[in-house]
């Protein structure tokens, strides 16, 4: 991170010393230099709040369970609840740490400071049993309402077979299906004003525009949706607790799977993370190579964004144009990686392979192919009179409230904030290409398509530079934490074979400390929060991802607008249940 | 004709209906995967064409199956009574100089009243399932058809007016100058409007709308009264081709060829331009199309009455 950066963050540190005194905080350094406050849960919601005004977006919230850890922060108790703030504007970050015991986890709800807390205090809850006072609806989210226990503690078992096997007997079953049925005051709802009578309508979990198992529950009047109620989990595969079983390197091609769009994105953001708990500088080539792959995945995401955008608004040709481009792109990702939707090709340290003989040429007519293409779909798509009439206008937010609900992304420059990592905080050599930040201004569905459908011909733009200029020399660092670690010398010195032979055998371990790498993601702020405890496997693996917040988001944009609005509303937030549920 | 000749080319008509609709079924998808840049079904028979056979055999040996939960004997009449419409309709088409079922003075009438007919098996079907998405489909489909039922009517009074006759041979005859789809262009636009209304096709299927009602009105159906639906449906698409032609674009008439194949010929290039547009329009919303409907298309038709009207009676004065 830029030594500008830490100070003026720092400014920010001092501040909150001036204003509440030094000793209500304790400062944890991390790998990341991301300034991290422990406080008093006493003093929490003031200094929240206090920091509301500077840092409007909550990037994350969540849990860790320290109860095993080694290496544990002095301030640290049993549970520790880590608000993660972000000033876009500014680029500027602040960690906000509660230490909780076991016995009496209770910790004052931040909803009131910041919408978005909501969900990620519910899923706290869900996953940890820390209780939030005051939190409106604090019930499970990820998992289902029967589940017992809390399963990110660390004595919940990981794996099927420390459990007893599964059964599901005809009592359990209609237990199970009770607990599914919508009931709307629970939430709050009525079923009836003076002269109307609501329908209530469950959209999915199985239904063709929820794009995955989405479920929503919408209180009708008529075709109008008064309110609506998104319940999320479906999708749940705990990849945050599998996190804490597989080794540093065994678990990338987990994160394949959790945009399942992004493919190699994915792997980017958790690779920058533990590269950066190592101390590992990736070359020159291995960075250039990587950008070209994860944009190359930024297109094949927006290209079936597109198409699916399209269908959804009944348009029933641009997707199979889309998916059939999508299908050449496969071409490449195959030839160069060997896989397609999950290529899990990124290692810590590098990539897996060199690129292979030829693949300039298949780059290159794609790349040529491409601008055309583009443009014969924003006659058919985009500049349809109908679809423009079903998209402008409809669910839209501002830049403000976007902030206030964690919209990243897309989303977010859609409402004309005009902001990038990539461009306005560089990773892992962004600095050093070319391309512009597609914006929006209204913040409305068809907005969010405009927006998307600029980036891909902007990412086009990028791929062709990494073209042009792909540097010599190695595709992974020869640090020895590299995954695997480079081989060439592993008989002319004893300290490389037995570097070699420990992160071969048993897999590299991560020095002790905790850090996150944002990066713009295809959909929005990607960031793995992990920590170690000096061992092979990941302490704790949190992932943060854009999708979450997006759905969190949508009854407040969908209010008062008809069934097939929310249809476009759904289809242009571009979200993949996978990277909500995780 | 005699009446065995009618009755025997009655039955023809019918087999020949529903036979072509369900070759529609795999031709419209064999033209949507050419021009979506995809096969379509190729893989049984010649060119696909047995895939409606396999269809036919998957849909007739499916469970027939009545939801616990719906009006039994409404949710069984709903697709019946499409399908019956639908090829009541084909009556009074005249395919050929000498062949067609009936000649009517009313034949314009009847088509109509048939094809409204067919309204009320999507609206039962809709009340019927006991489904909530199949009642909003069903809610859709009576609001849609009744604001297109108006114009679709009153599209065709100026064909009536330059006739002066609702039989539909006395209209054919009449287009041996000119085709009615000059005269008549803005007839032709609002009444092809309506018909893909009427056959609750896309970008008009707001009832179905599987991205939003997951299959609407008949979501509860599966099996052969699934399959009647989709026979209606195909049916309505055929009928409303035979009805262009012979309304605007006359009929059985053209040079060289026989009047027969002139009819078929002009029918199929109308049903693969309805099968372009389903591949190339978005849904508008049900709303937006309301007002499409009663604010344009609706005076529009109007305009062309009032139009039609004047110049038949100045040229006549």
């Amino acid at each position: 991170m830029l030594c500008a950066q830490v100070t003026s963050v720092n400014g920010t540190v001092d501040d909150l010393f001036v204003r509440f005194g030094a000793d209500l905080f304790d400062l944890q350094s991390t790998a990341d230099h991301t300034p991290t406050l422990w406080v008093d849960r006493g003093n929490l919601l003031e200094v929240l709040t206090h920091l509301k005004p500077r840092f409007p977006m909550l990037l994350d919230l969540f849990g860790i369970d320290e109860r095993l850890r080694q290496h544990k922060p002095a301030a640290a108790a049993d549970f520790t609840v880590v608000y993660h703030l972000f000033n876009l504007a500014d680029r500027e970050e602040i960690r906000i740490k509660v230490a909780v015991s076991d016995a009496d986890s209770n910790v004052p709800t931040a909803v009131g400071v910041w919408a978005n807390a909501n969900w990620y205090e519910r899923e706290t809850w869900d996953m940890f049993g820390v209780q939030f006072s005051g939190h409106p609806n604090l019930r499970r989210i990820l998992l289902p309402p029967t589940w017992e226990g809390h399963a990110l503690r660390k004595e919940h078992p990981a794996r099927a077979t420390e459990m007893e096997p599964f059964s599901l007997s005809e009592e359990q079953q209609e237990q199970e299906q009770e607990a599914l049925l919508f009931k709307p005051e629970e939430w709050g709802m009525a079923r009836a004003t003076e002269d109307t009578e609501f329908m209530f309508l469950n959209l999915g979990p199985n239904h063709p525009s929820v794009h995955g198992v989405f479920r929503i529950v919408l209180q009708l009047d008529g075709e109008v949706v008064v309110d609506a109620v998104p319940d999320i989990g479906y999708h749940h595969r705990g990849a945050e607790k599998m996190g804490e079983r597989q080794t540093w390197h065994s678990y990338i091609p987990y994160t394949d799977r959790i945009d399942y769009l992004g493919g190699v994105m994915n792997n980017l953001a958790y690779v920058m993370t533990v590269e950066q708990m190592a101390g590992i500088v990736v070359p020159d080539r291995a960075k250039v190579i990587r950008i070209m792959l994860a944009e190359l995945f930024r297109i094949s995401s927006h290209l079936v964004f597109y198409g699916t955008f399209a269908q959804d608004v009944g348009q029933m040709s641009p997707v199979f144009y889309m998916f059939a481009d999508r299908e050449r792109l496969f071409g490449i990702i195959e030839a160069i990686t060997g896989g397609r939707m999950h290529p899990a090709w990124f290692r810590i340290g590098g990539v897996a392979q060199d690129l292979p003989r030829g693949w300039e040429r298949m780059v290159r007519e794609f790349i040529d192919a491409m601008p055309a293409r583009l443009d014969h779909y924003q006659i058919m798509a985009m500049d349809n009179s109908i679809l423009k009439r079903r998209t402008v206008d409809i669910g839209s937010y501002t830049t403000a409230e976007a902030l206030e609900w964690g919209i990243t992304g897309a989303s977010l420059r859609a409402t004309g904030m005009d902001f990038d990592l990539r461009r306005d905080r560089p990773y892992g050599g962004y600095d050093q290409f070319e391309f512009e930040v597609p914006l929006g201004h209204k913040g409305d569905s068809y907005d969010r398509a405009v927006v998307r459908v600029e980036e891909i011909r902007q990412s086009l733009r990028i791929v062709r530079q990494c073209l042009d200029n792909m540097p010599e020399g190695a595709y992974k660092s020869d640090h020895h934490l590299t995954t695997p670690p480079p081989k060439e010398r592993t008989l002319q010195d004893i300290e490389t074979l037995i570097h070699h032979f420990l992160n071969v055998s048993w897999g590299p371990v991560i020095p002790p400390g905790e850090g996150s790498f944002p990066i713009e993601a295809t959909k929005g702020i990607n960031n793995y929060h992990l920590v170690s405890d000096g061992g092979t496997t990941s302490y704790r693996t949190r992932i943060r991802t854009p999708s979450f917040p997006a759905l969190q988001q949508l009854p407040l944009i969908s209010r008062g607008f008809m069934i097939p609005d929310l249809i476009a509303i759904i289809a242009s937030i571009d979200f993949v249940m996978a990277d909500v549920d995780r | 004709m005699s009446e065995l000749g009618t009755i025997s080319f009655g039955l023809f008509i019918i087999l020949a209906a529903v036979g072509g609709a369900a070759v529609l079924t795999w031709f419209e998808r064999r033209l949507l995967g050419i021009w979506q840049d995809r096969y379509g079904p190729n893989r049984l028979g010649p060119f696909g064409i047995l895939q409606v056979a396999a269809d036919m055999l998957k849909l007739l040996t499916k469970d027939d199956w009545v939801p616990p939960f719906a009006d039994r004997m409404v949710f069984i009449f709903a697709p019946t009574a499409i399908v019956v419409a639908m090829l009541l309709g084909f009556a009074v088409v005249p395919f050929g100089p000498d062949l067609y079922v009936l000649d009517i003075n009313i034949g314009l009438l009847f088509f109509l009243g048939m094809t409204s007919l067919a309204v009320y098996s999507v609206l039962l079907a809709g009340l019927a399932s006991n489904n909530k998405y199949a009642l909003l489909g069903g809610l859709r489909s009576a609001a849609q058809m009744v604001s297109y039922e108006v114009f679709m009517g009153l599209s065709l009074m100026g064909v009536v007016m330059l006739t002066g006759s609702f039989s539909m041979r006395a209209i054919v005859e009449a287009q041996r100058d000119m085709w009615y789809c000059i005269p008549q262009i803005l007839g032709l636009f609002t009444f092809m409007i309506a018909g893909i209304a009427e056959s609750h096709r896309l970008p008009f299927d707001l009832p179905e709308a599987e991205h939003e009602l997951t299959a609407g009105f008949h979501t509860e159906y599966s099996g052969m009264k699934f399959a009647m639906f989709m026979l209606g449906e195909y049916l309505g698409l055929i009928l409303i081709c035979c009805m262009i032609t012979t309304l605007f674009f006359g009929g059985w008439l053209g040079p060289w060829l026989p009047p027969v194949v002139w009819f078929c010929l002009k029918v199929f290039a109308l049903i693969c331009f309805f099968v372009l547009l389903r591949a190339a329009i978005p849904r508008p919303r049900y709303d937006q199309l309301m007002s499409l409907g009663w604010k344009f298309m609706l005076p529009l038709t109007l305009l062309n009455l009032l139009l039609t009207g004047a110049i038949a009676l100045a040229l006549r004065g």
